[in-house]
């Protein structure tokens, strides 16, 4: 297998790691190599820094140090070093929420003029959620009320988040009992980083379980305040057909690429590309048109609002510039490689900064401010524009692949699409897995990561659990990477799913893998799952499901913090490569097994997908079972039928 | 299996190490069965490592076997269990005839043996015989450890400082 081979499992970016090879530009995969091999202590966890005694390293073999200076255990040190993970996980979906809670309120202000409350029938929802008396008042008025009690919910410091409601009663008391329903969503990422303080928390259950109170007020608080306010302030996602990969990159347009996480400049950026002024200008200088396209969450975000394309996940962030067709790339924050730059730096495309909390050294900043969003974005787009006379049409190459999808599907519409437009209801759903038409549910999510073969883990798992009638549904890196191998399709429910979920996608029309959005919209699947419980039939508490998680290529903090609001949850859910926890194996056992006693959900770790997939299936019997259900309708596993 | 040449032996740069220990972390995993760190935590007994970062004042030196020509653990040793490898010059154990007196651990001027208590017998650098390569070399972030002769070690450090001039 050559090189590129081993990187990538998409073909369209093995072509561009050759061009980056040919050329000799440095990308991800060639730092990670240089990095061989990694620190083996901050890989298990066993390194702590917290103080200046420090720094301090167990001996995981046995004759060296087996405490840190302040007497620190290696259990109390590995579980310290993983809760601020969670703390910056958390820190960083539910400062984005924020971000919309109040662009939300300018909005409703009439100060950000740009942005118009769109989702009216989710806003009504939504304050009837937080107590609000929506009689007789105006979009505005109750836009702003439910902006404010959001925004508070982050400085909140008793009682307890309002969107636990919507949680199955079950699980609440759960919380409750443990002590671990978040009162504020800053509070508790707060306090962790003071029981982790030198000398403070050093029982590592309570440090773990105060980190799973932070990870619940980031799933049930900040990202579901991003999720609930994004569809209220710039509409809820309806089904949607787009393009995916870097082939919807353009050869005779402007290409400008949208990169990051928050929908409050590029849902603006969308519109601004509209303008027939910058239209005009982009013919002037020879192209046909202006080509927007997204990458990383950003993608999701305008995919599933707008059907525009998505150029790639994380891993393709330096390959769309490497084709050398890219005219600008705007960033917000989170997921931003500080090589952009670098990279940019080989081609003719302008990199532009646009958030106050991520600036790069040397790069043009052009700050984004909501009350003239659509002005500025224009403005950037007409830097993009200006640039395109800068291409070396020579060093253009774009790969040829594009795949078809489709996206925007919500907590609310699958019920609208399963149930039929007057009978608002998931028992389609229920029926079926109890019925054993389908085995059950599972979600696959998360980043991309140069220590497993780019996308190869997302497809393989996905498929063998299509393959096994596991509906999937799925949000962020790991859907792109699903599109971009066709399963987002409901014609892949012929090639790839098994005879229960085919028969289930035909009779109701979707896709046997479903796209809910960017990774902030994991709190949708949260929200699913709590429906199903409702709906009642599967058990009382979201642990009772045949369910199961998964994040086969993670990387980020925020998949620490994910990993951890889901198996507070109730799901049992399974990461790729390990989380750095294995110099302790108290705290290992605490996560992989024990807590499952306390929480119904628990962690596993196993880096090969179709292992991975089928302990999720292994899983998602043992609740069958124990739901009393009968055995799956259908024993062969692949579809027979093929189109 | 990588075909030994004489006299070589890993060698530190102090200039170099920063005391990290990714050689002692390294060498353990080496010498485990499973070679992978995370199983060869879960092994009994767990692996040892034959190195050593040390620091003493401002000198911080990953401390290695020097496979001396005339080494005092040999002299020590009184199971026979060490010796010289006469092609390449290395200093070698016989594990099935050391009787874990701990002699050697006592001669040595480098402190380069260790005891493995559990297995009781001395354990030392053996040079890595599973693997074409060092693991305590490659292992190293800054690129203190080297491999190689007394010879090449010099020419390299030599080169070094006649860059800075």
């Amino acid at each position: 297998m050559k090189r590129h081979e081993k990187r990538s499992y998409d073909p369209a970016s093995q072509k561009m790691i050759q061009k980056a090879e040919k050329e000799n530009i440095e990308i991800v995969w060639d730092r990670y190599d240089a990095m061989q091999p990694q620190c083996g202590f901050g890989e298990l966890g066993i390194c702590c820094k917290i103080c200046n005694m420090g720094p301090c390293r167990i001996d995981p073999f046995g004759d060296g140090p087996q405490t840190g200076i302040c007497g620190a255990s290696k259990d109390t040190i590995v579980a310290r070093n993983l809760v601020r993970m969670i703390a910056s996980g958390a820190a960083a979906h539910s400062d984005h929420g924020r971000d919309i809670a109040h662009a939300l309120l300018l909005a409703a202000d009439g100060e950000a003029h740009d942005y118009h409350l769109k989702g009216t029938e989710k806003l009504k929802r939504t304050a009837q959620v937080y107590g609000i008396d929506t009689k007789g008042k105006s979009t505005e008025k109750i836009g702003k009320e439910l902006g404010e009690k959001c925004l508070a919910e982050f400085g909140q410091q008793h009682g307890e988040l309002r969107l636990l409601s919507l949680a199955p009663k079950k699980r609440q008391e759960i919380w409750r009992k443990l002590g671990i329903a978040p009162r504020g969503i800053d509070r508790e990422i707060v306090e962790i980083m003071h029981r982790t303080h030198i000398g403070v928390d050093n029982d590592y259950k309570n440090v773990i379980n105060h980190g799973m109170r932070a990870a619940l007020g980031d799933g049930w608080g900040g990202s579901m305040i991003a999720t609930e306010l994004s569809d209220i302030l710039f509409g809820s996602p309806e089904p949607i057909r787009a393009t995916v990969n870097l082939g919807t990159l353009k050869k005779d347009h402007v290409n400008i690429v949208v990169h990051g996480h928050e929908p409050t400049l590029s849902d603006v950026v969308t519109d601004a590309v509209k303008d027939p002024e910058l239209l005009a200008l982009a013919k002037k200088y020879g192209a046909k048109g202006i080509n927007l396209v997204g990458m990383c969450c950003t993608a999701n975000e305008i995919l599933m609002r707008h059907g525009l394309p998505s150029a790639g996940n994380f891993l393709q962030q330096e390959l769309a510039i490497l084709t050398g067709s890219v005219e600008l790339m705007m960033v917000d924050v989170q997921c931003i490689m500080p090589a952009l730059s670098s990279v940019a730096n080989c081609f003719h495309t302008k990199l532009v900064t646009t958030s106050p909390k991520c600036k790069f050294p040397g790069v043009e900043h052009v700050e984004f401010k909501e009350e003239k969003a659509l002005e500025i974005a224009k403005n950037i787009i007409r830097k993009g524009v200006e640039n395109y006379k800068n291409r070396v049409q020579q060093r253009v190459d774009i790969p040829k692949e594009i795949k078809g999808l489709v996206a925007g599907f919500t907590t609310e519409n699958a019920f609208r699409i399963l149930g039929g437009k007057y009978r608002f209801t998931v028992r389609p759903l229920n029926d079926a897995i109890i019925s054993g038409r389908l085995r059950g549910a599972a979600g696959v999510v998360g980043c991309n990561n140069p220590n497993i073969k780019h996308d190869w883990a997302h497809v393989e798992m996905v498929k063998e659990l299509l393959r096994n009638d596991v509906l999937v549904v799925q949000t962020g890196c790991s859907a792109i990477a699903c599109a971009k191998a066709g399963l987002l399709t409901p014609e892949s429910a012929y090639e790839y799913a098994g005879v229960g979920l085919r028969e289930v996608c035909e009779a109701v029309g979707i896709p046997p893998v479903l796209h809910v959005g960017s990774c902030v919209d994991n709190s949708r699947i949260l929200l699913i799952l709590s429906a199903v419980v409702a709906e009642g039939g599967l058990g009382e508490d979201i642990s009772d499901l045949p369910a199961a998680g998964a994040a086969p290529e993670w990387m980020s903090e925020k998949a620490i913090s994910i990993g951890f609001y889901f198996v507070g949850s109730g799901v049992y859910t399974v990461f790729g490569t390990p989380q750095p926890v294995m110099g302790s194996e108290n705290v290992t056992n605490y996560i992989t097994n024990e807590i499952e006693h306390t929480m119904g959900g628990k962690f596993a770790f196993e880096a090969d997908p179709i292992k991975a997939a089928h302990m999720m299936i292994k899983h998602i019997d043992k609740k069958r079972k124990a739901l009393k259900l009968g055995e799956v309708m259908y024993k062969e596993k692949t579809a027979t039928v093929k189109k | 299996m990588k075909t030994k040449t004489k006299n070589i032996k890993i060698y530190c740069d102090i200039t170099k190490c920063i005391g990290c220990r990714s050689c002692e972390m390294a060498c353990a995993v080496e010498h485990s069965k499973s070679k992978n760190i995370y199983n060869a935590l879960k092994e009994k007994p767990l692996p040892k490592k034959r190195v050593k970062a040390e620091s003493s004042g401002k000198i911080i030196i990953s401390l290695h076997c020097q496979h001396c020509q005339d080494a005092p653990c040999i002299t020590a040793c009184m199971s026979g269990a060490l010796s010289k490898d006469e092609k390449t010059g290395a200093t070698i154990q016989d594990k099935e005839k050391c009787v874990g007196c701990w002699m050697c651990v006592m001669a040595c001027p480098f402190g380069a043996i260790v005891r493995d208590v559990e297995n009781h017998i001395a354990v030392k650098c053996d040079l890595c015989p599973d693997r074409d390569d060092y693991a305590c070399v490659v292992a190293c972030p800054t690129g203190a450890l080297f491999a190689g002769t007394e010879e090449e070690f010099r020419k390299r450090i030599e080169e070094k400082k006649a860059k800075e001039k």
